[in-house]
């Protein structure tokens, strides 16, 4: 998102779930869309049904292949290859349009010249795509008006986000399908609320609304309105809160409903940033592995015990109704932080979500047209600026908010996967269908518990039959930061040299064997590729 | 499109005596009902095409009984929905379809909100007069979701459609002939299957329920409450359905804004972790390396001072907070604030890079 926002001004998705199916080209790139956000895939059979075309570039034979007009299977790592590829294409055929890159956009000329060796010859060898499907794609994509790209995180975790999202804009900017009803770029946000928490400000860099420390004004505005001094100094991002936690620079810290020891990379040192800390509170529903570290643990309450929030991928606020008495002593955690709050000399007063709600609204013009009373039925869609506006439906109608937005040149340094031949497996990590992020709701659905319990590696045939194993036999998996055992599924799916494995699994946890070192812009973690070694198991671990 | 070019797609009808304009696309069906006449019909759902196979949505037009769900609306058409004759078809109709039904709405979890019983209902329907041989089948049980009753099933074709148009999964189709017709998996064994239950959102009668909520209570003595799914991004709008302080089952209203009805797996069936034994019930402090249990106020307390104690020692940026994406907007907003103000750095962030 962050990289999103550096060219447009604000980072969300910029078209609705219900322009969807009015779409005539799809462009999924990076994204498991009928698994990991199985309504959308939903929408996108509908526009299909209504003739448009899917076009899919993953390296993994996903469920959406078989709906799309053009499958594209790139190699781990060449997205922003492949993306520039096309924008070459899209140029020597004359599909760009020239009166939207003079209006709204910069630096054309100079991110032309970086597209000089994007030839398709050149996008053949560098991302094993046929050069006629590089052309085709790029072709289609252009030729339409209402085509829209859907990206997750199949993009954006990675040590080159940033770029792949950029090149990403570059293609919309060039073709100018952006700004309008059903063409823009639709980054799929993957939890209920990422929506709503990035907009509440619980980033380190930026105020509530996406409103950055850095700027005196903004400063001095959120100081009054908290009539308390705030520090100048943006924060530390996630990952380096782990990375400080155990150089000793951090010394406590506050989680709320996350279970970092199980979702962030390199599980071994993330441990170690947390058992070096002097004090850990852990607020959640259940005793998480991050919960099982802590010097104290808060019991809260689940979204169903609860009012409230949250914003949804399409920037949509909605309401979460309390529909049940909490379990024991759980308490709701705005009730929990303000109660820290009062005993670290810091009153907060309110008396119902809707009143912090209302605050934020006043904060952030883009929420401030949003009620409670307004959202009763249906949810609104932010920007909202006046109590009579209706919501924005898609972004970009009238322009950028930063004006005009720039061409980025996406170089590409090709060793993003490097050849080792002691790891020579490309491991990347995601969801299956079934189950939630680190499992830690679903996991326990006995339902489906029962149909999608068992953690498993996906391999190719001709990678098993290499190793002399079928299904379910286990195998040791291990990267430099360490090993896990787990059942194979042989398939297709996956190409030769690359393996899966679903991140839901805490007893053969991805996490483990994933790297932090998160070297990009945004600071997310490369977790779509890991150089792995997979072993077959002989005798006792078997 | 010009206005002339419009109207010229106009057609105009009369709906039982009623003057309507439809546009030459719609169906008689869709007009009749667009208008305020209810025509029942089993088969025809608005998520999906039309087969015109259950015959109880049949109407006279121009004088000829035919299905409305199939039928396009034309100019000067005379249609009649409510006639002696084609209620009495209409009846025969459903009759039919319950000479080969279990009687034993008594029973069965979809009492209430059943279609089939509806209709019986209002035509009055105790005894079928016709008679004859029924479906027995043995459950076939190998999924954890769903519950089939093949004896309930109409034939009706609404779960193979939209599991087919919809879903794009195709998981089952109508397999044998005439008597022995029935819905199935391929060869009636691999379930191919995403359980997402859409097939149970558009089944007419209780030939597929969910599993978790049959013998939970019936629908009229369930408290429902509109709200957000708490799985992925796409933020479905759901009911919970909640009895003894439980959730029983969850369901979407069909109209609704972000996913017209539609939901996944984990949204319609995922539900069980609320009441899990395993939630955390009251606050741990650890002593002597173990967690053991303590009073709100021991454990806000000690915890505030642990923090006051840091903070005065390393400074605020000694210290840092994780959100969560998965709490309100409200709660996130108040935790960032609390790191803001109360401890005095900008050292907050969540996992939406992970």
């Amino acid at each position: 998102m962050a990289s999103l926002a550096t060219i447009f001004g604000s980072g969300a998705m910029t078209n609705s779930i219900r322009e969807i199916e009015d779409n005539e080209v799809i462009f999924i790139i990076g994204s498991n869309t009928k698994e990991s956000h199985p309504v959308i895939a939903n929408m996108m059979l509908k526009a299909r049904a209504k003739g448009a075309k899917i076009i899919v570039a993953d390296p993994r034979k996903i469920s959406m292949c078989k709906f799309s007009y053009l499958w594209l299977r790139q190699k781990p790592g060449t997205d922003r290859a492949l993306l520039n590829c096309m924008a070459h294409v899209i140029l020597e055929e004359g599909l760009y349009d020239q009166a939207f890159i003079d209006e709204f956009t910069t630096d054309f000329d100079e991110w032309n010249k970086s597209l000089e060796e994007f030839t398709p010859e050149a996008g053949e060898k560098l991302t094993g795509v046929p050069k006629e499907d590089i052309i085709k794609a790029a072709i289609t994509y252009a030729s339409s008006r209402k085509a829209a790209i859907y990206y997750t995180m199949g993009i954006t975790q990675h040590t080159h986000g940033t770029a792949n999202v950029n090149a990403i804009a570059n293609i919309a900017l060039l073709t100018g399908n952006i700004g309008r009803r059903s063409t823009g770029i639709n980054p799929l946000r993957g939890q209920n609320n990422v929506q709503g928490a990035c907009d509440a400000g619980c980033l380190p860099n930026v105020f509530p609304g996406y409103q950055r420390i850095r700027i005196p004004k903004i400063h001095k505005k959120f100081e009054n309105a908290w009539a308390a001094a705030l520090s100048p100094n943006p924060g530390l991002t996630a990952p380096e809160i782990t990375e400080k936690a155990a150089e000793g620079i951090i010394k406590a810290v506050y989680v709320m409903g996350e279970n970092p020891v199980l979702g962030d990379p390199n599980m071994g040192h993330t441990i170690k940033g947390f058992k070096n800390l002097d004090f850990l509170l852990v607020q959640d529903i259940f005793l998480t592995e991050t919960a099982r570290l802590a010097d104290v643990v808060l019991p809260a309450v689940c979204f169903a015990e609860k009012d409230g929030t949250f914003t949804n991928t399409e920037r949509r606020v909605q309401r979460v109704r309390k529909a049940l008495l909490p379990p024991g002593e759980a308490k709701e955690d705005s009730w929990i932080i303000a109660e820290l709050s009062r005993r670290m000399g810091y009153e907060m007063n309110y008396s119902s979500s809707e009143e912090i709600f209302d605050e934020l609204g006043s904060l952030w013009p883009a929420l401030e047209g949003i009620t409670y009373a307004k959202i009763q039925q249906r949810g609104i869609q932010w920007p909202c600026p006046t109590k009579n506006h209706p919501g924005t439906e898609y972004l970009y109608k009238s322009g950028f908010p930063r004006g005009k937005a720039a061409f980025t040149p996406v170089p590409f340094d090709r060793d993003t996967v490097k050849e080792d031949k002691e790891y020579p497996f490309v491991l990347s990590t995601g969801r299956n269908l079934f189950h939630y992020h680190y499992g830690s709701m679903t996991r326990r659905v006995k339902a489906i518990e029962s149909h999608a319990g068992k953690a498993y590696l996906e391999m190719h045939p001709d990678d098993a039959a290499k190793l002399k194993i079928t299904s379910d036999a286990s195998v040791k998996i291990s990267s430099r930061n360490g090993s896990v055992i787990v059942p194979v599924r042989v398939t297709e799916r996956v190409r030769q040299g690359e393996v899966f494995m679903p991140m839901h699994y805490a007893e053969a946890a991805v996490n483990i064997l994933t790297d932090e070192k998160a070297l990009d812009y945004s600071k997310t973690p490369g977790y779509k590729i890991t150089q792995v070694r997979v072993e077959a198991l002989i005798g006792e671990e078997k | 499109m010009s206005d002339f070019e419009a109207k010229k797609d106009l057609v105009t009808l009369r709906i039982n005596g009623i003057t309507v304009q439809a546009s030459s696309g719609e169906t008689v069906l869709t007009v009749a009902r667009r208008t305020g006449i209810d025509i029942p019909a089993l088969c025809h759902h608005p998520k999906i095409s039309s087969s015109g196979a259950c015959r109880v949505c049949l109407v006279e037009i121009n004088g000829v009984p035919m299905t409305s769900c199939t039928t396009h609306a034309e100019d000067k058409m005379e249609v009649i929905t409510n006639s002696p004759y084609i209620e009495h078809l209409r009846r025969d109709m459903i009759d039919l379809i319950l000479s080969d039904h279990p009687n034993d709405c008594m029973v069965c979890q979809k009492t209430g909100e059943c279609e089939l019983q509806e209709l019986a209902y209002k035509y009055g329907i105790r005894n079928p007069i016709f008679s004859g041989e029924r479906r027995i089948y043995s459950k076939k049980d190998g999924n954890p979701f769903i519950d089939r009753d093949m004896e309930k099933c109409i034939l009706c074709g609404r779960c193979i459609k939209i599991c087919d148009e919809v879903q794009g999964v195709g998981a089952i189709d109508f397999a044998y002939k005439g008597f022995d017709t029935k819905v199935c998996p391929p060869f009636e064994k691999d379930l191919n299957c995403e359980f997402c239950g859409q097939c149970v959102m558009v089944c007419p009668t209780g030939a597929l329920t969910g599993k978790a909520w049959i013998g939970k209570g019936r629908y009229w003595k369930i408290q429902e409450v509109d709200t957000t799914c708490p799985y992925c991004g796409i933020g479905c709008n759901i009911t919970l359905h909640i009895s003894d302080n439980r959730i029983v089952r969850v369901t979407s209203p069909e109209d609704s804004v972000v996913n017209k009805g539609l939901l996944c797996v984990k949204g319609r069936f995922g539900y069980e972790f609320v009441s899990s034994p395993d939630r955390l019930k009251t606050p741990l402090i650890r002593k002597d390396n173990e967690l053991h249990p303590a009073s709100w106020e021991e454990a806000l307390s000690y915890a505030a001072k642990r923090f006051l104690e840091i903070k005065e020692t390393h400074g605020p940026d000694a210290i840092a907070g994780l959100s969560s994406a998965r709490c309100t907007t409200e709660d996130n907003y108040l935790f960032q604030k609390f790191i803001r103000v109360a401890i005095g750095t900008n050292n907050v962030d969540h996992c939406a890079r992970l």
